[in-house]
C-alpha cells in the first residue's frame, strides 16, 4: 500500500496557477437568483491576508451534486452552467468574492438533513496544510439549528462563526479568522 | 427550483432506499505538517489555535469538483513551448502516476503546476528577488491524469531562491503540485523535491513533515530510462491520495 503524499504549502504566488479568469464564477454573473459571498481573510493579529486563495464547493439549488459518488446523481438537465466549485485569490485588502446559487438542503446517510452550505477551503503562505470550514446561511434559522455539523459544535459564539452575514446590499459577508478572538471553526476532514 | 421541488427530491432519496456513501481514510499521525510549525515563521499568526473539529464524511465531502477537459489544452503540459522562444535552463520530464493509498490510480484528474524559472525567479508581481525573469518561461503548467492515473510534464530545472525565513534562509528547488482527486477530502496542494538537493536538511518547509519515510516521499527519483538522449533529464514522481475506507452503510 502506497504512503500518502504529505502536504506543504502553496506559498505566496499560488495565485499564479491556473490562471482561470472566470475561477470566482460558479455560476455566471447575471445568472437568475445568483447570490455573491464576500468575506476577508485575516490572521490573528487582525490583518488582512493578502496573498491567500479560497475556494469553494456546494450541491446545486437541487441539493445534489453531477458527481458518480451522489448517488441520486444530478438532477437531469439541471444547472447547466453551475460548475460547484469557485476559486478566488485574496486581494491586496485580503477580500475575496465568489458568484453562485444557493445551495439546497441535503441528505445524510444518518437520516439527518444538512442546511445548505458550502464547503470551504482556505490556503496561504504560512499554512502548511489547507484549512476546512464551513459557510451556512443566516435565512435558514430551523435548518441551520437541526444541522448535525453545527449541533457538533457546543458553543454557540463558536457555532456562529460558520454563519454569513447578510449585508444590505444583498450580498453575504463570511470573514475567515484563521486565529484570535474571532477564530473561524475550522474541521478535520 | 422551488421549496416543494427540493423537499420532493429529498423525499425521493430516501425512497429510494438509504444513501450509501463512501468515506476516506484518516491520514496517519506524522504524514502531514503540523499547522503550526516553529521553524517557518508565517505559521505562526496564521494556524488555528482550538481543535479542529472532527467532520464526518457526508455528501459534500465524497464528491468534489471534476474539472479539466473544457480548460485543458496540449501546450498547457509542455512549459518550454508556451512561448515564442525556448526558455534558458536545463530542459526535465516530471512524470508519474497519481494513486489512492489503496493502490488505485485516479484517472482524468486535473494536476495543475507553478514553479521558478531556471534562475529562481518566480513570474509574479509579488516577487522581488533580482534573478532575472525569462521571456520565454511562465511557470503554469496543468494536465489531466490519462485513464492509468499517469500525468507527464516537460519543463525546467526550477532554481532555488532565498526567502526572509531566518537569516541565509534559501528554498530547495521544487515544483508545487495542486491536485483535486476525486472528492473534496482528497484535495492535495504540495511541492515535488529533487534527489540530492543539498538546502533540503536544512529548509523548514520540507522538514515540517514528522514522519522521515513520509517526508522523503515529496522527493523525485531521478531515472535514467525516462532521460531522452540528446534532449533532457527525467524525473519520476508519484502522488498518492487518501483512499477509501471501505463503504459505509447505515
Amino acid at each position: 500500500m502506497p504512503g500518502l503524499t504529505p502536504s506543504q504549502t502553496v506559498g505566496p504566488y499560488f495565485s499564479m496557477r491556473l490562471p482561470w479568469p472566470d475561477g470566482p464564477f460558479v455560476v455566471p454573473e447575471g445568472t437568475p437568483r445568483a447570490i455573491t459571498v464576500v468575506g476577508r481573510l485575516y490572521d490573528g493579529a487582525g490583518n488582512i491576508i493578502p496573498d491567500g486563495l479560497i475556494e469553494t464547493w456546494q450541491a446545486g439549488p437541487d441539493g445534489r451534486f453531477a458527481h458518480p459518488d451522489d448517488p441520486r446523481g444530478a438532477t437531469p438537465g439541471g444547472y447547466q452552467s453551475f460548475r460547484g466549485f469557485g476559486r478566488c485569490p485574496t486581494a491586496p485588502d485580503g477580500s475575496y468574492r465568489i458568484v453562485t446559487l444557493k445551495p439546497g438542503p441535503l441528505p445524510a446517510s444518518d437520516g439527518n438533513i444538512e442546511a445548505p452550505h458550502l464547503d470551504v477551503s482556505v490556503f496561504a503562505r504560512g499554512l502548511l496544510d489547507r484549512v476546512v470550514t464551513r459557510m451556512y446561511f443566516p435565512d435558514e434559522p430551523a435548518a441551520n439549528a437541526a444541522d448535525p455539523v453545527l449541533c457538533s459544535i457546543g458553543a454557540p459564539k463558536r457555532r456562529a462563526t460558520l454563519v454569513a452575514v447578510p449585508e444590505p446590499e444583498g450580498q453575504l459577508r463570511f470573514d475567515i479568522f484563521l486565529q484570535g478572538e474571532r477564530e473561524t471553526v475550522f474541521f478535520d476532514v | 427550483m422551488t421549496t416543494a421541488d427540493v423537499s420532493a427530491s429529498l423525499a425521493g432519496a430516501e425512497d429510494a432506499g438509504r444513501l450509501v456513501l463512501p468515506s476516506y481514510e484518516r491520514p496517519a499521525p506524522g504524514v502531514h505538517p503540523p499547522l503550526d510549525f516553529e521553524g517557518y515563521r508565517s505559521t505562526a499568526l496564521r494556524h488555528p489555535k482550538q481543535p479542529l473539529v472532527l467532520l464526518p464524511h457526508r455528501l459534500t465531502e465524497v464528491t468534489g469538483p471534476l474539472l479539466g477537459h473544457e480548460l485543458i489544452i496540449p501546450t498547457d503540459s509542455d512549459l518550454t513551448t508556451q512561448y515564442d522562444g525556448e526558455p534558458q535552463g536545463q530542459r526535465i520530464i516530471v512524470t508519474g502516476r497519481v494513486l489512492d493509498s489503496d493502490g488505485r490510480p485516479v484517472p482524468d484528474t486535473l494536476i495543475e503546476i507553478w514553479q521558478t524559472n531556471a534562475g529562481g525567479r518566480y513570474r509574479h508581481w509579488r516577487e522581488h528577488h533580482p534573478a532575472p525573469l525569462d521571456p520565454n518561461f511562465g511557470g503554469l503548467g496543468r494536465c489531466l491524469t490519462d485513464a492509468g492515473g499517469r500525468y507527464r510534464f516537460i519543463t525546467i530545472q526550477p532554481g532555488s531562491y532565498p526567502w526572509g525565513n531566518h537569516y541565509n534562509a534559501w528554498r530547495p528547488a521544487h515544483i508545487h503540485f495542486s491536485l483535486f482527486g476525486r472528492a473534496f477530502t482528497q484535495r492535495l496542494v504540495t511541492q515535488m523535491y529533487f534527489p540530492g538537493d543539498p538546502l533540503l536538511p536544512l529548509d523548514p518547509i520540507f522538514n515540517s513533515v514528522p514522519d522521515e519515510k513520509a517526508r522523503q516521499r515529496l522527493v523525485a527519483r531521478f531515472d535514467i530510462e525516462l532521460t531522452q538522449p540528446e534532449w533532457a533529464l527525467g524525473y519520476e514522481w508519484d502522488i498518492v491520495l487518501r483512499g477509501r475506507d471501505g463503504t459505509v452503510f447505515e
